[in-house]
């Protein structure tokens, strides 16, 4: 079926893996805001966006829109969809003036350099996976490499320099100091996530192997037979989940943790001197980072595409192609695999934004003393108590 | 393929070293710092040393750089006017690069450096396991003896620019 597409040359074919990927990932991005949105207006309890609806659409009605259907045009007005589409016009269409104080050259170059750590991070995540035609698992990844998660985290941590540039460039108080901000808390909160992963790693890396640091083999090593084979790592790992999650936070800059753009001490921070596109560029960087930094957490902790702790990804295929052969095609397969990850991503979602619009921000001084009194140590103990005790139970 | 982006990497790393050492504003030295590291990255990727390309931007793209950016930041540096060079400055520069230029042709020409044939060189940094194999047994003591020496370097920069007062201060 998909044979012509394969004969392409391999370089084409990466090129529009990679376009089609960063065509899903940006919206997904930009719709977040929408959702961040509707969720703030929903946790506080007031309606939120929910009067847009695409222009002159009482006369389009004929044309067959989809606002004008009855029932289903009411609920997504009701939903704010027309909305996000409102946004992305005013982004686009705004007049985006570059204040006369400000480095010019740099203030541009600033939410480009946001943009590239978090589009490109997305090529070492696999989301899905599939039977290929000898019947064995093969990851749904733009770049399959054994390095993986260092990869994504070496990207992920280029990601604080558009923030510092922001900042800086833009030749004013409150910008800079968010700036500064931004490189410290970036810089503290890295050890912790690092190692917290570790204790994964250790156990997935079992004595006689090669050695890997694939989120595949992660995955994979998630979804064997039996009770311990099948166990998510948030089950026997709590300790490096929360960590990680908290880090994560920090890593993203989301509250309670938004120390760069603090609005309440800050104005607006790194990007109180930014309008329209270029700022619009910004957020849809942070949402692309949540998504990637969800997306790394439920491989690592949350048994990746498999549907529940205990049942893989591949038995659920097996009993599906009982009743529906088609299913164990590569493409349904992918498909099924993409959709119960990103549901887990969802989720993760969600959670970042349930946290932000309950928890107060925190002071300066009280993230650096989390960081690097609290977490810091926690994550040094939670590795030693795991590289002991797995050393203990992989050579028994 | 791999000559075409051997090149491209090459030069930009090579660009961006002059552009370290040329640029008057502090911060886009660090910068260009920053895409050289990544053009060093890239040659690693090219001799297949995936593990080091990576640890190479986590660590100093990612972190180093960062700091940098963050102090150069902090003490909020402008470039400044640049010194004059006095005659010795010259004399000496001019003798320290014909030292240099004299060492490389030296070593280009009459240099013993073994080639070893590539089929049978072992390769050890492409997987994990070799790499900390190699790690842990044959460059163990050098790998410690550095992290003491840097330990080291790190205590003498907290002694001298912490401001003791008192007895009560070193305890």
């Amino acid at each position: 079926m998909f044979d012509f597409y394969f004969e392409l040359p391999l370089l084409l074919r990466l090129l529009l893996q990679g376009t089609v990927v960063i065509l899903v990932l940006f919206p997904l991005a930009a719709a977040c805001s929408m959702a961040e949105r509707k969720i703030s207006a929903w946790i506080q309890g007031r309606p939120g966006p929910n009067r847009t609806k695409p222009p002159l659409a009482g006369f389009l009605a004929p044309l067959g829109l989809v606002a004008s259907i009855p029932v289903l045009g009411t609920l997504l007005q009701k939903l704010g969809i027309f909305q996000l589409a409102a946004d992305g016009g005013k982004f686009t269409f705004k007049e985006d003036p570059v204040p006369g104080h400000v480095n010019k050259f740099y203030f541009i170059l600033a939410p480009i350099a946001s943009m590239i750590p978090a589009l490109s991070t997305v090529a070492f995540v696999p989301f899905g996976a599939y039977f290929n035609a000898a019947g064995e698992l093969v990851p749904v990844a733009l770049a399959h490499v054994d390095v993986g998660l260092l990869a994504v985290f070496a990207l992920g941590s280029l990601g604080v320099y558009s923030l510092i540039l922001a900042g800086w460039a833009s030749n004013s108080k409150y910008p800079f100091l968010g700036g500064v901000r931004a490189s410290a808390q970036l810089i503290s909160y890295e050890l912790s996530m690092t190692l917290s992963v570790l204790p994964v790693f250790l156990w997935v890396n079992a004595p006689g192997g090669q050695g890997t640091l694939s989120l595949f083999e992660v995955v994979q090593s998630q979804s064997q037979p039996g009770f311990w084979g099948g166990t998510w790592y948030v089950m026997t790992m709590p300790v490096s989940a929360f960590i990680f999650l908290i880090a994560l936070f920090a890593e993203t800059n989301r509250q309670p943790f938004d120390m760069p753009e603090s609005e309440a001490d800050l104005v607006g921070g790194f990007h109180t001197e930014y309008g329209a596109f270029k700022w619009s560029l910004f957020f849809v960087a942070e949402y692309a980072h949540m998504i990637v930094g969800s997306g790394i957490f439920c491989l690592l902790f949350l048994g990746g595409w498999n549907p529940l702790p205990w049942v893989s990804l591949a038995d659920t295929i097996h009993a599906l192609a009982n009743i529906l052969p088609c299913v164990s095609t590569p493409l349904f397969m992918g498909l099924i695999a993409i959709g119960i990850f990103l549901g887990k991503v969802g989720f993760f979602i969600f959670f970042f934004m349930w946290v932000r619009w309950t928890l107060p921000r925190f002071r300066y001084d009280q993230v650096m003393t989390l960081g690097w009194k609290k977490l810091l140590p926690l994550s040094i103990a939670n590795l030693i108590v795991y590289a002991l005790g797995i050393a203990w139970l992989q050579t028994r | 393929m791999s000559d075409l982006l051997f090149h491209i990497f090459a030069l930009l790393s090579v660009a961006c070293a002059l552009g370290v050492v040329f640029n008057k504003n502090a911060v886009a030295s660090a910068l260009c710092f920053l895409l050289s590291l990544v053009g060093v990255a890239g040659l690693f990727v090219l001799l297949d040393a995936f593990l080091l390309a990576v640890l190479l931007v986590l660590v100093y793209a990612g972190a180093v750089v960062a700091l940098f950016l963050f102090i150069i930041m902090l003490l909020d540096m402008q470039g400044g006017d640049r010194k004059r060079f006095t005659k010795a400055t010259i004399l000496s520069s001019t003798v320290a690069a014909g030292l240099l230029v004299t060492g490389l042709v030296s070593f280009a020409s009459h240099g013993l450096v073994e080639t070893a044939d590539p089929a049978t060189v072992k390769v050890v940094g492409s997987s994990l396991r070799a790499y900390a194999e190699q790690l842990f047994t044959v460059y163990l003591l050098p790998v410690q003896i550095v992290g003491f020496l840097l330990l080291i370097a790190m205590l003498g920069v907290i002694v001298l620019s912490k401001k003791f007062e008192g007895l009560e201060d070193v305890k």
